[in-house]
């Protein structure tokens, strides 16, 4: 299946795009999509930490993502 | 309504969130205002860009709003945050909580604005007269 990755802050400059669509297995879950991030992206590996959220939602490494999920790749934070 | 969320490019207005919490029940109202400063360790930064994944920045936004009122002992909240480029001085964050006691008050926004900057997907870049950086990505 097909999912929708979006990109920002730091992590736009790294991939040099905000939005892309990725390839990946069935029952893939977020820890295997982190895996799969890092090979399409090795440049990603420059940010120490960056959360995945899934359809808006900070999501746990362990959740199965599904066809037609949007995923964001989300680098810390620096609101306020 | 208890809650004022807004995640917008306009200049925020600090009476705004203040007109918003104000309540004839209320025995005081804290309001919270960021400010763009003029520098970042000692070197001068001439403007910042904030920018936001802004259908999950409302959420969350919301989320800190609901769980702040679960929370404290208060009345209302109004979370305004601005996007774009911001120059020195401006209002990035504008943070109102109305409260029966003083003390509520106080205590819910500065929970709410600790908050906001851990878990709401809006980012920074500073400007300075040499070049930018993004603020907090340890790269």
């Amino acid at each position: 299946m097909v999912i929708k990755t979006l990109f920002f802050g730091i992590a736009t400059d790294f991939v040099n795009t905000s939005e892309t669509t990725l390839r990946i297995e069935e029952r893939t879950t977020v820890a295997d999509f982190k895996i799969i991030l890092k090979n399409t992206y090795p440049s990603l590996a420059k940010i120490n930490s960056y959360a995945i959220a899934v359809n808006e939602i900070y999501a746990e490494d362990s959740l199965q993502l599904k066809s037609g999920d949007v995923l964001a790749v989300i680098p810390p934070v620096s609101g306020g | 309504m208890k809650t004022s969320i807004k995640l917008t490019s306009a200049q925020l207005d600090v009476q705004e969130c203040y007109r918003f919490v104000a309540d004839e029940v209320c025995g005081g109202i804290s309001v919270f205002v960021g400010t763009v400063r003029n520098d970042t360790k000692g070197k001068e930064v001439t403007q910042l860009d904030f920018s936001s994944y802004k259908p999950m920045a409302i959420k969350e936004m919301q989320k800190i709003a609901d769980l702040t009122l679960e929370k404290f002992d208060i009345h209302k909240i109004a979370i305004h945050h601005a996007v774009g480029m911001l120059k020195i001085g401006a209002i990035p964050v504008v943070i109102s909580v109305s409260a029966k006691h003083r003390k509520a008050a106080f205590l819910a926004c500065e929970f709410a604005i600790d908050t906001l900057k851990e878990t709401v997907p809006i980012w920074k870049k500073e400007y300075f007269s040499d070049g930018e950086m993004w603020v907090n990505a340890h790269p």
